[in-house]
């Protein structure tokens, strides 16, 4: 009873990391190529959330499963082969069903299979713990990955274009902040993010000394 | 990386190189399967897609046009795109209407914008000599200003009848001859992309239509060539 | 010519890879730190994307007909081996130049600019010279951008900054100035 309680636990802990306090974006920094480049809409970064969620979810999935099969000598070279499978099969499967979506993404889809993020994951995680930890740790990083995407690709398609989604917030007077959905708009809203989650970092470790003094009257 | 030590912990048992070319070998067999599956699957939706579209625009150039048929040049003489092989050269698009008399070509251009490479399809009445319709197919224009060339629905609309000869021009102070465009305000370079391309299109095309009224038929005939 | 030329400013300043396209940014964040280290590292990724190139016009002419679906695996390996050779061949022929390149080589793989490279010039149907006119272009705007880049931070370290702004964030907002200024080059080369 205990043992599972630790395990449901650890799955727990593994699942949710990846969503904040590992996020892969925000904290790890990880896999920003095809990342700001597609997120000049909502759509578009869902899309590629998504899509970057099915390849690691199932490349985990695989190696774990395989990880005693597969010998240290060639495990990248496996792991690339697997990750380039389901990249392949992820953007024929989105060039069926959202021709539009896959058309403004365009190479980038393909590009997945040089996230590091993903490869990162194999090696430091999947190849080495059973396969429900690792779909758990897969599911947290893909859903911080996809949150991080849809966060940057929102505010830029609002402050941008003024809408979400494609539809109009605004309403006609609005000027749309246009460098916002260009690139540099994508360097620079990343920057004020980052920069965000440093402000909030510092403000994290400043707290415990600017709180004891106060205890310390009060005592 | 960090842990290294836990991969290599098991000494004595090193697998041979049989067993990293097998594992390699097996992985690639299966990723092959998966892959000649999935693409077999899809390819039909795709392809299926890709035609829609091309339809779509087709039947936006030339009016009245519900069906379609490609050509490409070859040897002097235009050819149908299927008897073609391993045809990726420029193509032609010949629009029928439902009773599949002919209503108009439809040809692609494709040239230098503001940002990247525009791909621009358009119309054209040989009877007329005129242009029947313009439609953006690829472009990467600065969204609120480059973009207005297929956002822009008058300015789109400007090249309904547009007048081919002399060769089309841009203006900036309101169009009024029949072979005059309006430049966008705040996107003159798109502007005058796109009336290049189109230009470039037709000196490439319009000498090679046969003359109006001896258009290739929508089905094809037996010779199933073209004067 | 004219298209040839139009490929190569188009990629190297128009749609630089690494400011319009955002490749490449780890090496673009990672190495940068140096003026001399970055300008290496263009030199050796123009190297490769040539190489990368060529190949890739190779396998589009004779295999890829064949079996569409194995793009991109093909290109990875491709890459991949292309990388390694590169590297003995360099190591071979030039010691000097191996040890000033030597650990950037291998770097190169998982930079996305190349694999961004063989694919684009896959889907617009480049042939041979004009994958190559790409190729340089891309590779001379990936080193133009580093560089540039380099430069800028070595001067951004010298003055007061606050602390959180450092790093990462400074480097993102550098970059997206940088990018700013190159979307001047747009128009450069239109119809007029």
């Amino acid at each position: 009873m205990t043992d599972h309680a630790v395990d449901s636990s650890r799955l727990y802990d593994e699942f949710v990391k990846g969503i904040w306090k590992e996020n892969p974006v925000f904290v790890q920094v990880l896999g920003m190529c095809p990342m700001l480049a597609v997120t000049n809409s909502a759509v578009n970064a869902l899309a590629m959330g998504l899509a970057t969620a099915f390849v690691l979810i199932g490349s985990s999935v695989l190696v774990s499963l395989f990880r005693r099969l597969i010998p240290r000598q060639v495990r990248i070279s496996t792991y690339i082969i697997i990750i380039a499978t389901f990249v392949t099969v992820a953007d024929f499967t989105l060039e069926a069903v959202v021709p539009t979506v896959h058309r403004e993404l365009g190479a980038f889809i393909s590009l997945i299979v040089v996230n590091c993020l993903i490869l990162g994951r194999q090696e430091a995680f999947a190849s080495r713990n059973p396969i429900h930890v690792a779909l758990a740790d897969a599911v947290g990083m893909a859903i911080g990955f996809a949150f991080a995407l849809f966060c940057l690709g929102a505010t830029r398609e609002i402050l941008g274009s003024g809408s979400l989604f494609g539809v109009s917030l605004f309403g006609e007077n609005f000027e749309p902040w246009v460098i916002m959905v260009l690139p540099p708009g994508g360097f620079l809203m990343l920057g004020f993010i980052l920069l965000f989650f440093n402000w909030v970092q510092q403000r994290r470790t400043l707290r415990p000394s600017r709180v004891s003094p106060a205890t310390r009257e009060a005592a | 990386m960090t842990d290294v030590e836990l991969t290599v912990s098991v000494p004595g048992r090193e697998p041979g190189s049989i067993r990293l070319v097998a594992t390699l070998v097996v992985t690639a067999m299966l990723s092959g399967i998966v892959l000649a599956g999935a693409f077999q699957v899809t390819k039909p939706v795709i392809e299926a897609n890709r035609m829609r579209e091309l339809r779509a625009g087709v039947f936006t150039v030339v009016p009245g046009a519900t069906r379609v048929r490609t050509f490409t040049w070859r040897d002097g003489r235009l050819v149908d795109a299927e008897d073609d092989d391993g045809a990726s050269g420029p193509v032609l698009y010949a629009g029928y209407d439902d009773d599949s008399s002919f209503r108009g070509w439809a040809m692609v251009g494709e040239g230098a914008g503001f940002q990247d490479t525009i791909r621009v399809l358009h119309g054209f009445d040989p009877t007329q000599w005129r242009v029947t319709g313009m439609h953006i197919l690829l472009s990467r224009e600065t969204p609120g200003l480059g973009d207005k060339i297929f956002k822009d629905a008058d300015w789109v609309a400007s090249f309904d009848a547009l007048a081919v000869e002399p060769p089309i021009t841009v203006v900036r102070d309101g169009r009024d001859e029949a072979h005059e465009v309006d430049a966008i305000t705040g996107a003159t370079i798109s502007s005058q992309a796109v009336v290049k391309i189109i230009n470039e299109a037709n000196a490439a095309w319009l000498p090679r239509l046969p003359p109006p009224g001896a258009e290739p038929a929508l089905e094809r005939d037996a010779s199933g060539d073209t004067p | 010519m004219n298209d040839l030329l139009w490929i190569f400013v188009s990629a190297m300043v128009i749609n630089n890879f690494t400011l319009y396209y955002f490749l490449g940014l780890c090496p673009f964040f990672g190495v940068s730190g140096q003026l001399k280290t970055a300008f290496r590292l263009g030199l050796a990724t123009i190297f490769v994307m040539l190489i990368t190139s060529l190949c890739a016009s190779f396998l589009n002419a004779f295999v890829l007909p064949h079996a569409p679906y194995l793009k991109l695996i093909a290109f990875i390996v491709v890459i991949a081996s292309t990388v390694q050779f590169v590297e003995m061949l360099i190591r071979k022929l030039s010691p000097t130049l191996f040890r000033a390149l030597g650990i950037f080589l291998p770097l190169i793989t998982t930079n996305c600019a190349i694999l961004f490279l063989a694919l684009t010039q896959t889907s617009r149907d480049y042939s041979l010279v004009q994958g190559v006119s790409f190729a340089l272009g891309a590779g001379s705007g990936f080193t133009l951008a580093l560089v540039l880049m380099a430069g800028l931070r070595q001067e951004a370290s010298l003055a007061s900054v606050p602390e959180i702004v450092k790093g990462t964030a400074l480097n993102m907002i550098i970059a997206g100035l940088l990018s700013l200024a190159f979307m001047g080059f747009a128009g450069l080369f239109s119809a007029v």
